[in-house]
């Protein structure tokens, strides 16, 4: 328990050398209460959180311990019951598309085709621009995740990993300035899981959207992340420690997999679950 | 070089695979077509074994009628007479024919004979119209002569004359439909609209809830006898028929509870994950109603669209009777009341052609439905 206040501390320092005016997502002092018929039950306590520009960041810890919590608290899906959550300085008021989501079920609208799922986000972010502008955003980005050829495919006709890749496009294609991901990849097999993740980071380092990923993966938050967040057990679950990962970028698995730093990550990262 | 050969050993790779895959796609075809075949033999079957309990079931219970007639002559009036009206039944004189469940041959030889009626009476139709046409152009000049009196209210346009025998049994059928789909969409019009409204808000659903619980099971009778007290009231000093008026809206709000119920679930049931995406991408309340809610609720609504709809037919035949509309209620009323040698065949015809009418109006609901929702259903 001591060894991870002061790593705790540790990565609180590490963010004071930032300056603040690089803070893309500010988590303070955040607490979430779930009323039970057996009283309350606080999930989040306490928990501090600094998110960067332009980062990509993962998020792991035990089944429960309440990192949908957090992220759908992030979204504006969920009430916070104290403390408070900032995007660029300004508290955040119920969702808005600043923060574009990837549930872990694609959730596209079955009954619309790919295209129209896009749009649906587009059109709503980008209501100025002509609709043939619009319709180009959509595609290019539907592109970019390899689906060019399934524009009036229906949504329900394609195959989940089909779909998450439709997600994924929908999310960039309305330019969020924070990008969040609830296990993504997490219903996938494993080779299309890695296939998505590939699509992820490459359009992810062409546009830098700052990223928050829960992932329940090891290997899959490494291989993403700036930074690997761990979240203690709940209740009163809070950031347990923060593992930088000094990758270059662009990254491939190969040359992930080579580096020599890796499995003391590995190691760093399994030891805290393990723990 | 090694390139062709390449090519050319994958030409013929798949011209090997050509036949084999014909051959696949030509039994898959015949598998399909041998279980349409079973699907067809099998329903043949099932009619036939239907029509034969129904002509077996229909001769015992005319034999019982015709042993029971038999004896109480013979009881009462002595052998002479029981032989008389045994020979009677025999001969099929319709004077002495036991009154009873209609045979499968009787009502078939209704069903022509009230084909036959059709054209007797579309003969009568056109020749009342070659009759009374002197006299309606005569109407006709009058009213256009006097024109500007009429349109001043000096005098009063006077009616043509139209046909006003019977009607054929068509023309009944025809009615049947027009309230029963006159009855529909009146339900679709009130019960949709309100259904999205209260499935959108919990607390306005348990506002309405006594209200649904409450008239949900009123009877198709109790339904007529509201409506037509509000609607005669209506109608006052206005001497047309409002029969037609007060039958469809009966049939109408007796059946629309389903749909109202369905679209009330089917709105306030959307998956959570659609709703949360309309939440990020702060979707108008316009659009995620339209975009996100119908779209995802369409099926359900539908669902309560057929169940309307067969709840329309059935008590299209109560209320149509008690409303005095021309339709198929009406028709079956009245042939049980007349009494006459074929009226219970005739009953038995209009229930085949309720029935069969009910059937063909579900099956264009399910095409409807499946072209428009985004799931499938299969018609049961
Ligand atoms: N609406 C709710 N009401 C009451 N308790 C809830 C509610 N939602 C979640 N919880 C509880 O809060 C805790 C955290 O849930 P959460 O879904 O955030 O965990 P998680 O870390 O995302 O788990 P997993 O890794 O399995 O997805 C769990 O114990 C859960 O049972
Ligand atoms: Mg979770």
């Amino acid at each position: 328990m001591n060894a991870i206040n002061t790593k705790q501390n540790l990565a609180t320092d590490n963010v004071i050398f930032n300056s603040s005016n690089d803070v893309m997502l500010d988590l303070s002092e955040l607490k979430k209460v779930y009323p039970t018929p057996k009283g309350d039950y606080i999930v989040l306590e306490n928990l501090n959180l600094k998110i960067m520009k332009e980062e990509f960041v993962t998020i792991i810890g035990h089944s429960g311990c309440g990192k949908t919590t957090m992220l759908s608290m992030i979204a504006g899906l969920n009430p916070i019951s104290g403390g408070s959550i900032a995007v660029l300085g300004k508290g955040i008021k119920g969702p808005g598309p600043d923060r574009g989501v990837i549930f872990q079920s694609p959730s596209l609208m079955p009954w619309m085709t790919t295209l129209e799922n896009v749009m649906l986000g587009v059109n709503q972010v980008f209501g100025h621009v002509s609709k043939k502008q619009r319709q180009d955003i959509a595609k290019y980005y539907l592109h970019k995740v390899g689906m060019e050829d399934s524009f009036n495919k229906k949504a329900k006709e394609l195959s989940q990993g089909m779909q998450q890749r439709v997600g994924i496009a929908r999310a960039f294609a309305i330019k969020p300035k924070v990008l969040l991901l609830d296990e993504p990849f997490g219903m996938l097999d494993s080779l299309t899981r890695g296939e998505l993740q590939d699509i992820l980071i490459e359009v992810w380092n062409k546009e830098k959207i700052t990223a928050v990923m829960i992932t329940h993966d090891v290997d899959e938050a490494i291989f993403l992340a700036d930074r690997v967040v761990m979240m203690t057990s709940g209740p009163r679950a809070k950031i347990g420690d923060i593992l930088d990962i000094n990758f270059d970028r662009p990254r491939t698995r190969k040359s992930v997999l080579d580096h020599d730093d890796y499995y003391t990550y590995r190691k760093h990262l399994i030891d805290f679950l393990e723990h | 070089m090694g390139q062709d050969i390449t090519l050319k050993e994958k030409s013929q790779r798949t011209s090997i695979l050509k036949p084999v895959i014909s051959k696949i796609t030509t039994v898959f075809k015949q598998e399909k077509m041998f279980e349409s075949l079973k699907k067809l033999g099998i329903t043949v079957l099932s009619i036939t074994l239907f029509i034969g309990l129904w002509h077996l079931g229909s001769k015992a219970l005319y034999n019982k009628e015709a042993n029971f007639t038999i004896a109480k002559a013979l009881e009462d009036q002595g052998q002479a007479a029981a032989d008389a009206v045994q020979a009677c039944i025999a001969s099929g004189d319709s004077s002495c024919q036991p009154n009873t469940l209609p045979s499968p041959s009787q009502v078939w030889t209704s069903l022509l004979a009230l084909i036959d009626d059709y054209y007797i009476i579309k003969q009568d139709k056109i020749d009342d119209a070659i009759e009374n046409a002197p006299l309606n152009a005569e109407i006709r000049q009058f009213n256009i002569d006097n024109a500007a009196q009429i349109a001043a209210g000096d005098i009063e346009a006077r009616q043509e004359i139209e046909y006003t025998g019977r009607s054929s049994f068509l023309d009944i059928v025809v009615t049947s439909i027009k309230t029963v789909f006159a009855g529909f969409l009146l339900a679709l019009f009130i019960a949709v609209p309100i259904g999205i409204i209260i499935g959108l808000s919990p607390s306005l659903r348990n506002a309405f809830n006594w209200f649904i619980q409450i008239f949900k099971p009123v009877s198709p009778v109790v339904w007529y006898l509201l409506v037509f007290m509000i609607v005669k009231t209506l109608y006052i000093g206005n001497s047309s028929d409002n029969s037609f008026v007060i039958s469809f809206i009966s049939v109408g709000l007796c059946a629309m509870w389903a749909t109202l119920v369905n679209t009330a679930m089917g709105v306030a049931s959307v998956d959570q994950d659609y709703i949360n995406v309309a939440k990020v991408l702060k979707l108008g309340t316009f659009q995620k109603i339209f975009k996100v809610i119908l779209p995802s609720s369409l099926p359900l609504i539908f669902t309560g669209l057929r169940i309307t709809l067969s709840v329309a037919w059935m008590v299209l035949i109560a209320i149509e009777l008690l409303a005095q509309s021309k339709g198929l209620g009406l028709f079956v009323w009245e042939e049980f009341n007349n009494g006459a040698n074929d009226s219970n065949a005739k009953i038995l015809v209009a229930m085949f052609v309720i029935g069969i009418i009910g059937f063909l109006l579900d099956r264009l609901m399910l095409t409807v439905q499946n072209a428009v929702s985004f799931n499938k259903v299969e018609g049961v």
